[in-house]
């Protein structure tokens, strides 16, 4: 039995594997419409994220199997002081598998000891959100044709951004990625990420705060949000959040295939009117993230169709 | 230099750094012991200029806690003693793992809630000797 907490629980190869099951099932999703019939999905969602449950919730139906679960912390167990572990166990009597999303970090990997189907780490805190960061590669993939050979420009909150650290893992694993750190001082990517990925791999990285001066030389930028619930202190969210707003202005700076990618929802990082350029591919990549979590669910449940 | 009766049968735990005998003391739980431990503080040393020792008589190798004494300093050694003589050396190696031995201070982990997960770190850099907890891999310091 096999969970996803990190990015990197699946090899290269077996992520290769996945977004080429994933492009499948967009290409052709009628095919697998009956798929995990009589399977349930069970979705713990210990914090508010109507985006990527929705997308689980619809990945699974769309296989054909159906949905159990709760979208907070108040409608479960754990408002009466479950712990995970006992959460898990019993939800590996009705599911068959599951997708947790927990405000403190590490709680899904605490879920993975105890639970005897699949756990999915649908993001932990400011930690790890793997499916994400497939989402991320099934989009870079699909537009650029390939995941190595390219510079990624990564602007916003590099600190607590969870997509951002996960998706750094897992592009490091490529040959000849480069990357464009932009952040204010205080939003800097952490150490165990700078130290023990970057610097421990020998992938080459910058670390700027201005993004006029770097856009130009990216193949994709992945903008972030400032995360308001991520802060302790009110008054350092308000000074941070509109460090950088990409406006058609900086998009006449960039090149003409350096697509924007976004782990959405956005508030005001991204004009609006950016949504209309054809490098705009935001929106696309939300559709991708319900095929690539088609692809996970069939791979974790190790189901199979004929070709 | 003040004299300690050599062991017959027991354990030295020597090259400790001068002022953590009494933190070893604890953390091993040498306190629960029945039989007769010795601290030497600031023992005169040529290799660390001074250091502390540890005495443990009898045969309690078994429950001294190898990995709790690595993580603490992989540098002291461990003489086993038998008729009054060394007959084996031992060293120690930093722990690939340690359980409940130190605490994970980030107020966003899974074990700032639930107090009964045992505080799990690992050890992700053998040069730089840093421990990251399991869950949510911030650095001890």
């Amino acid at each position: 039995m096999r969970h996803l907490l990190n990015p990197l629980d699946f090899s290269v190869e077996e992520t290769d594997a996945l977004i080429k099951l994933a492009m499948n099932i967009a290409d052709n999703p009628q095919k697998y419409s009956k798929c995990c019939v009589n399977k349930k999905l069970a979705v713990l969602f210990y914090e508010p994220s109507t985006r990527t449950r929705l997308s689980f919730e619809t990945a699974m139906l769309n296989l054909g199997g159906s949905v159990i679960g709760f979208s907070s912390a108040d409608s479960s167990s754990a408002s009466k002081g479950e712990s995970v572990a006992d959460t898990i166990r019993v939800v590996s009597c009705y599911a068959d598998i599951a997708a947790m999303r927990h405000p403190k970090e590490g709680a899904p990997l605490v879920a993975s000891r105890f639970s005897s189907i699949p756990v999915i780490n649908a993001g932990d805190g400011g930690h790890q959100h793997p499916t994400q960061t497939l989402t991320d590669l099934l989009t870079i993939n699909t537009l650029k044709g390939r995941l190595s050979n390219m510079t990624v420009g990564i602007c916003g909150d590099l600190k607590f951004g969870r997509t951002v650290h996960s998706l750094i893992n897992a592009l490091s694993r490529y040959t000849n990625i480069k990357f464009i750190l932009i952040s204010p001082p205080e939003l800097k990517i952490p150490d165990y990420i700078r130290d023990g990925v970057l610097k421990a791999r020998n992938i080459e990285f910058i670390e700027s705060t201005n993004l006029d001066s770097v856009i130009s030389k990216l193949d994709i930028l992945y903008m972030t949000r400032v995360q308001r619930e991520r802060f302790f202190n009110e008054e350092d969210y308000i000074r941070l959040k509109d460090t950088y707003i990409l406006d058609s202005s900086k998009m006449k700076l960039a090149g003409d295939d350096m697509y924007i990618l976004h782990p959405l929802p956005r508030v005001n990082e991204i004009s609006i009117e950016i949504d209309t350029d054809h490098r705009a591919a935001y929106f696309k990549q939300v559709k991708l993230g319900m095929y690539i979590r088609m692809a996970l669910i069939m791979t974790l449940l190790e189901v199979k169709i004929d070709d | 230099m003040i004299n300690i009766g050599a062991l017959n049968e027991g354990i030295v735990l020597d090259h400790i750094q001068a002022g953590k005998s009494f933190n070893i003391y604890y953390h091993l739980s040498l306190d629960k012991l029945d039989c007769q431990v010795a601290i030497i503080k600031n023992a005169k040393s040529k290799k660390m200029g001074k250091k502390d020792i540890i005495k443990i008589e009898g045969d309690v190798l078994d429950i001294i806690d190898l990995k709790v004494l690595g993580y603490i300093d992989h540098n002291i050694t461990i003489n086993i003693i038998k008729d009054s003589k060394i007959v084996k050396k031992l060293s120690l190696k930093l722990p690939q793992e340690i359980k409940n031995i130190i605490h994970c201070k980030n107020p966003r982990c899974i074990t700032s809630i639930e107090q009964e997960l045992p505080h799990i770190f690992y050890l992700s850099d053998p040069e730089k000797e840093i421990y990251r907890c399991l869950y949510c891999e911030e650095k001890h310091s």
